[in-house]
């Protein structure tokens, strides 16, 4: 079966230094930081008080979404999903189906925790329930609570009819999302899917990770400071919120539209390290970040001398000197050889399941624009990684640059991994 | 009692946020009904009462949800509560 090029043609996002396309492109040249001390963090006792969300007081809702949801809808983490959706969509020069349903576009639009968003504290708390007054739920509970609920809101603007479909694979979710859209594109099924993820913020959905110590709690006096992936004193991840959406479509839906190409997905794989040999619930198995690697450039019919810029997972955690290693592994190159390697988390934290989508956004803007932006908070190199690859290959401020091949991967809690290949668009 | 015309206003301020973006609040008269004529979707109407309930601060049982067809019906729901 002949295979269809797929290529991206629209990018929404919002992420917790940024909401919209160019503002993010911006923020991400000025290495511009959305990490905030938050006082309900330290009232309710968390060690770590600090995290990054989208600011939805610098827009105006109405602007961009239909009255019901702009008024009604207090999920964060659907309001993200609609402000990126929407954006993605009509970037790529598309428009809403008013009336009609369109059966040649779909969605894979996942989501990580809508239930545990901080929307719950407010209109729709689970309180009423215990209380004997469940009426007070009203009609929305469902909807904005079930994990399908940022596609179905999603769909209810834009009116598409070929798969509609949400996964929901913990910090894979985004990335993923993108390779399942890639995939059944290239399969023929739909002529464009809209892809992406979304995760709200809040205490609800960070209180777990606090408990569990994953999160950075010595950055309380220094917010901007906490998110600093392959320091040598990286002491865990800043939560935060966001979500990013790109739209793909067949090369051939693209061209006969005369539509903008912003780069074109040449393949990716998703595994899992089945928590055997060194993976865990919350570890990595390396053997499977490497296999994960491998075979998305294998996929991608490309040789790893290609790669220009690596977009790594790289949590500001413990774990990150171990991602190196693999990279180093998989991609059999080392010290100076190794490729550029940065990721947005320095400026936004880690938004979970809005992390692989809003971080394709930034992979993608990279490669249109030929710049490579820097990695915040990283003066001081962890020296398990300076003793696998040169310290300038860790970009410390924005560099314009040719960047023809990306590489961009997640990992997961749950032992899973997911890698994608994306290059600057030739005939 | 209270004045018909202010509880209408309030009605109508309720109602707007669920109108489809074609139909107007300068729409809304009494005679229409909400899910035929306004093109409420049925399943917001629990939401439009609970908004009712908070505003007028009554209680509107799933019974009388029932009768509220139209914009007048639900004035009258919502005098007949408040003067009660």
């Amino acid at each position: 079966m002949e295979k269809h090029r797929v290529v991206i043609t629209g990018l929404g996002v919002a992420a917790a230094n940024a909401i919209g396309v160019d503002n993010y492109e911006k923020a991400l040249r000025e290495g511009k930081s959305g990490i905030k001390y938050l006082e309900e963090l330290e009232k309710i006792n968390l060690k770590c008080q600090i995290g990054g969300a989208p600011d939805l007081n610098s827009v105006n809702l109405g602007d961009h979404l239909p009255r019901m949801l702009a008024e009604k809808i207090t999920n964060k983490g659907i309001l993200y999903a609609l402000l990126s959706g929407v954006e993605a969509w009509k970037d790529a020069g598309l428009e809403p189906n008013t009336v009609r349903t369109d059966f040649d576009s779909g969605m894979i639009f996942g989501a990580g925790d809508l239930s545990f968003d901080s929307f719950i504290n407010r209109d729709f708390p689970a309180y009423p329930i215990d209380k004997g007054d469940s009426r007070k739920l009203g009609s929305r509970t469902i909807s904005e609570c079930m994990n399908s609920g940022a596609a179905a809101y999603l769909n209810s603007i834009l009116g598409l009819g070929n798969r509609i479909q949400s996964n929901s694979s913990a910090c894979i979710t985004g990335s993923e999302a993108v390779l399942m859209g890639y995939e059944y594109l290239s399969s023929g099924k739909a002529d464009r899917m809209i892809c992406g993820s979304t995760e709200g913020d809040g205490r609800y959905i960070w209180a777990g990770f606090d408990a569990m110590r994953v999160l950075c709690s010595n950055s309380n006096d220094n917010p901007e400071f906490g998110s600093r992936p392959m320091s040598d004193s990286s002491s865990g991840f800043v939560p935060s919120g966001g979500s990013g959406a790109l739209v793909l479509e067949t090369l051939e839906c693209a061209k006969a539209r005369g539509a903008k190409i912003y780069g074109e997905i040449l393949g990716g794989h998703v595994n899992s390290g089945g928590q055997r040999n060194g993976g865990t619930m919350t570890a990595a198995n390396p053997d499977a970040v490497i296999d994960c690697i491998t075979r998305a450039i294998k996929n991608a019919g490309i040789s790893p001398e290609e790669i220009d810029l690596i977009n790594g997972h790289l949590t500001s955690t413990k774990g990150d000197p171990a991602e190196i290693r693999n990279w180093v592994k998989a991609l059999g190159r080392s010290g100076e050889d190794f490729p550029l390697i940065n990721t947005p988390k320095s400026m936004i934290g880690h938004s979970v399941a809005g992390a692989g989508s809003v971080e394709l956004v930034a992979s993608v803007l990279q490669l249109h624009k030929d710049f490579v932006h820097a990695n915040l908070n990283v003066e001081n190199i962890h020296p398990e990684i300076l003793s696998e690859i040169f310290g300038g290959c860790i970009p410390t401020s924005c560099q314009s640059r040719e960047v023809n091949t990306v590489i961009k991967a997640n990992f997961a809690f749950g032992d899973l991994n997911c890698a994608l290949v994306l290059r600057k668009y030739k005939e | 009692m209270m004045n018909r015309e202010t509880v209408k206003t309030d009605l109508i301020n309720i109602i707007k946020p669920y109108l489809p973006e074609d139909i107007m609040a300068n729409d809304v008269s009494e005679d229409k009904h909400l899910i035929n004529d306004l093109m409420i979707n049925s399943a917001h109407i629990v939401d439009i009462v609970l908004d009712i309930e908070d505003k007028f601060d009554i209680m509107i049982d799933d019974d009388v949800i029932g009768e509220m067809n139209t914009v007048q019906d639900s004035i009258n729901v919502v005098l007949q509560k408040t003067a009660a």
